[in-house]
C-alpha cells in the first residue's frame, strides 16, 4: 500500500509544481489536470469512491475545461514580455514556505496523526450518501443548489458582451 | 450445457488462472479479462468500420469496398496496414509532448469506460457500486483529449474544430447524464449490474426493459441524441466537418496517431452503445423468456451492433447541423425534456402498477413534445426557413 | 497502511504550492489555478480525516468534501468569468499592470 501512496503523492505534487512553475499557460492547465487526477486516485485509495469519481467528473471534466477556455479567450498562450513571475515573487515564495513550515510542524508534532487508523474500510454505498443528502444534509444541499444557480446566472451576466449603448 | 455456454468465458478464466499460485491469481484474473476486452473491442471496431463503409455505400447508391476480401471483409486490415506504415508527420511548431499525448489519452480513457459494462452474466470486469458515475467520469475526460489535439497542432482549423467539439461535448453531457438519472431513480442503484438485473424479469414472456415504458422510450431517444453528439457523429460532426475544417481537430495527425484517433472514436461509439444497451435495452437479457437458452454475451453484442447500425443509418440519412442550431437544440429542447422526463419517471414510480400510469405518463410526454416541438417550429430561428427570392 | 501524517503532509505541500502559485504569478488565471490547488488540498485533508477518524460511517468528511467540490466549481466559473470580462476591458490579464486602483 505504501508504494502506491508514494507514487500517487509524487504524481500529484509533480503536477502541482508544474502547474505553478511552467511558462506556457496551457501547459500549466494540463499539469493541473494531472494533479487533479492524482488527487482523485488518492481519494480512491482512501476508500472514498464517490468523492473520487465526483472529483474526476467535476474537476477534470468541467473546471479544467473552463480554465483552458478562459486561457484561450484571454490569449494567455502568448508569453508576456516581462516574464511570467510578478515583481514581488520572493515575498510570495517566503510566505508559502512559512505556511508549509507551520503546517508541517503541526502535523509532525501531533500525537493523533501517527495513530493507526481503523483497518476495515468503511463500506460507503451510494444509498448511504443519498440518504445522508436527503436526511441530515438537506439544508446544505438546498443552499448549494441556490449557490450554483446564482453562480451560473452571475457568470453568464459578468462575461456577457454588453449591448452597444445607442449614441 | 446452456449454463456452460453462457458462462464459457468465466469458466475459461477460472481454468487458466488455476495454474498459477494463489498469490498471483487475482492479478492474473484481471489481466486475462483485460486481454479479452483489448482483443474483442478492436475486432468489433474493424467490423463496425466495414459495416459503415458498406452500409454508407449502399445508402448512397454505390457498392462499398469489395476488392480486398470476400465482400471487402479484409478492408479494415488493409486500412490498418496503411495507417501503420504511413510517415508520422509532426508540424515544426507543434507542441510535441501534448501532440503525442492526445491520442494516447483518448484511447486509454475510452477503454477504461468499457471496464464497468456488464457484457454477460457475471462478466463485468470491475463490478463497482457507482459504476455509472465512473463511466460518465471517463466520458468527461475525452473532452480534454479533443482540446489537447486541437491546441497542440498550432493550426487555426484544428483549434476551431477543437473548440466546437468541446463546446458540443459539454453541452450534450448534461442531457446524457439527466436521461440516465431517470433509469437510476427507478432502479435505485448506480451499479450497472443491478440495473441489468432489474430489467431481467419477464411478464407474459415480454421483458421489463426500460425502453418499453413511456419515460424509458423518451429517455432512450434523448440518450441516443446525446450519445451521437458526444461521439461527434453525424449529424453532429461539425468539429470534424470535412467540407469546412479539413479534418477538424485531427488535421495534423497522420499515420499511427490518426489510426489511434479513429480507433478511439469508434470504440467510444461501441462503449456508449454498450451503456445505452445496459441502461435501456436490458443489457445481456434475452428479448423473450423462451430465448433464454442463447448465451447472454451474444445478446449484449447483438444489441450493441444493432445500435452501431442505427448510428450508421443516421449518418447516411441526415444532413449536418450547424453549430448554433446544435447548441440551441441541446439547451432549449433536449435538456427541458430530460428534466420533464425525470418528473414523469417519478410519477411512474409513485402511481404503482396499472393502466393509469401508462396513460398519464404517455399523455404528459406527448403533450410536452407536441408543445415544444410543433409549436416551436413556428418560431423563426427554430422552424423551417422562409426564403426570399430575388424578383 | 500509510499513517494519517502522510496524507496530511501531502495536503500541506499542495496547499503551500498553490499559495506560492497564487502569490507569485502574473497571469490572473494562474492565480485562480493556485486557488483551485488550495481547495483540493483542503479536500484531501477532509477525506483523510474522515477515513482515519473514529466514525467513518457518519459520512461527515465525505459530505463536506463533496459540497466543497461543488462550491469550488461555482467559484471557478465566476472567477474565470470575471477574468474574461477584465480582459475585454483592459486587454490584459497581467496583474502587475492592473493597478488603476492603487495609491
Amino acid at each position: 500500500m505504501s508504494v502506491i501512496f508514494y507514487v500517487l503523492a509524487a504524481l500529484t505534487v509533480a503536477g502541482a509544481l508544474a502547474a505553478v512553475l511552467l511558462k506556457n499557460t496551457v501547459h500549466c492547465a494540463l499539469a493541473l489536470t494531472v494533479a487533479f487526477a492524482g488527487l482523485a486516485l488518492l481519494f480512491l485509495q482512501l476508500d472514498a469512491q464517490f468523492a473520487g469519481f465526483a472529483q474526476i467528473l467535476v474537476y477534470i471534466g468541467a473546471v479544467a475545461i473552463l480554465v483552458v477556455f478562459a486561457i484561450l479567450l484571454t490569449r494567455g498562450s502568448e508569453t508576456p514580455k516581462d516574464g511570467v513571475y510578478s515583481r514581488n515573487w520572493p515575498v510570495g515564495l517566503v510566505i508559502a514556505a512559512c505556511v508549509f513550515a507551520v503546517l508541517g510542524w503541526a502535523v509532525l508534532h501531533s500525537i493523533s496523526a501517527f495513530r493507526q487508523g481503523p483497518s476495515a474500510a468503511p463500506v460507503v454505498t451510494v444509498l448511504d450518501i443519498g440518504n445522508a443528502l436527503m436526511g441530515r444534509y438537506v439544508l446544505p444541499l438546498e443552499i448549494v443548489a441556490l449557490l450554483l444557480t446564482a453562480a451560473l446566472i452571475g457568470a453568464v451576466i459578468v462575461a456577457m458582451h454588453e449591448k452597444e449603448r445607442p449614441k | 450445457m446452456i449454463a456452460t455456454a453462457d458462462q464459457i468465458f468465466v469458466l475459461l478464466q477460472h481454468w487458466l488462472v488455476s495454474f498459477l499460485p494463489a498469490v498471483l491469481q487475482p492479478v492474473a484474473a484481471v489481466l486475462l479479462s483485460v486481454v479479452g476486452i483489448v482483443a474483442v473491442f478492436p475486432t468489433l471496431f474493424a467490423l463496425a468500420v466495414w459495416m459503415e463503409r458498406k452500409g454508407l455505400g449502399r445508402m448512397q447508391n454505390r457498392l462499398g469496398p469489395n476488392r480486398v476480401g470476400p465482400f471487402g471483409l479484409l478492408q479494415p486490415i488493409a486500412d490498418g496496414i496503411k495507417s501503420l506504415t504511413k510517415e508520422d508527420i509532426v508540424p515544426l511548431s507543434a507542441d510535441a509532448v501534448v501532440h503525442f499525448m492526445a491520442p494516447v489519452v483518448l484511447v486509454v480513457v475510452v477503454f477504461m469506460g468499457i471496464a464497468v459494462l456488464p457484457i454477460g452474466r457475471n462478466m463485468t470486469l470491475v463490478s463497482m457500486d457507482s459504476g455509472l458515475l465512473f463511466f460518465f467520469a471517463m466520458g468527461a475526460s475525452t473532452e480534454l483529449s479533443v482540446f489537447m489535439a486541437g491546441w497542440s497542432s498550432r493550426n487555426k482549423y484544428s483549434l476551431l474544430g477543437a473548440m466546437r467539439g468541446v463546446a458540443q461535448m459539454i453541452s450534450y453531457e448534461v442531457p446524457l447524464l439527466m436521461s440516465s438519472v431517470a433509469v437510476v431513480m427507478i432502479t435505485g442503484s448506480l451499479s450497472l449490474d443491478k440495473i441489468v438485473a432489474a430489467q431481467n424479469q419477464y411478464t407474459w414472456g415480454l421483458p421489463h426493459w426500460y425502453i418499453f415504458t413511456p419515460w424509458g422510450l423518451a429517455a432512450f431517444v434523448m440518450f441516443a441524441i446525446a450519445a451521437t453528439a458526444e461521439t461527434n457523429r453525424s449529424p453532429f460532426d461539425l468539429p470534424e466537418g470535412e467540407s469546412e475544417l479539413v479534418a477538424g481537430y485531427f488535421t495534423e495527425y497522420s499515420g499511427f496517431k490518426f489510426a489511434l484517433f479513429f480507433l478511439g472514436e469508434y470504440v467510444g461509439m461501441l462503449s456508449i452503445s454498450g451503456l445505452g444497451t445496459t441502461l435501456f435495452l436490458g443489457g445481456w437479457s434475452a428479448p423473450f423468456s423462451i430465448l433464454g437458452f442463447v448465451p447472454s454475451w451474444i445478446w449484449f453484442f447483438a444489441k450493441v451492433m444493432l445500435s452501431i447500425c442505427v448510428f450508421i443509418w443516421v449518418r447516411g440519412t441526415l444532413p449536418r447541423m450547424r453549430q448554433d442550431q446544435l447548441m440551441n437544440f441541446a439547451w432549449k429542447f433536449v435538456l427541458p425534456l430530460t428534466l420533464l422526463n425525470l418528473f414523469v419517471a417519478a410519477l411512474w414510480r409513485i402511481l404503482g402498477d396499472g393502466w393509469q400510469r401508462w396513460a398519464l405518463c404517455s399523455a404528459i410526454l406527448l403533450l410536452a413534445y407536441g408543445l415544444m416541438a410543433r409549436i416551436g417550429m413556428y418560431r423563426e430561428h427554430i422552424g423551417p426557413r422562409k426564403y426570399r427570392y430575388a424578383e | 497502511m500509510t499513517p494519517l501524517a502522510g496524507y496530511l503532509l501531502v495536503a500541506a505541500l499542495l496547499f503551500s504550492i498553490g499559495l506560492a502559485g497564487a502569490l507569485t504569478r502574473r497571469n490572473a488565471i494562474l492565480v485562480l489555478i493556485g486557488i483551485e490547488l488550495m481547495l483540493n488540498a483542503a479536500n484531501l485533508n477532509l477525506i483523510a480525516f474522515w477515513r482515519y477518524g473514529p466514525h467513518p460511517e457518519a459520512l461527515t468528511g465525505m459530505m463536506f468534501a463533496i459540497f466543497s467540490i461543488a462550491v469550488a466549481a461555482a467559484e471557478a466559473a465566476v472567477g474565470l468569468g470575471l477574468v474574461i470580462s477584465i480582459h475585454r476591458h483592459a486587454h490584459t490579464t497581467d496583474l502587475d499592470a492592473l493597478n488603476r486602483m492603487k495609491g
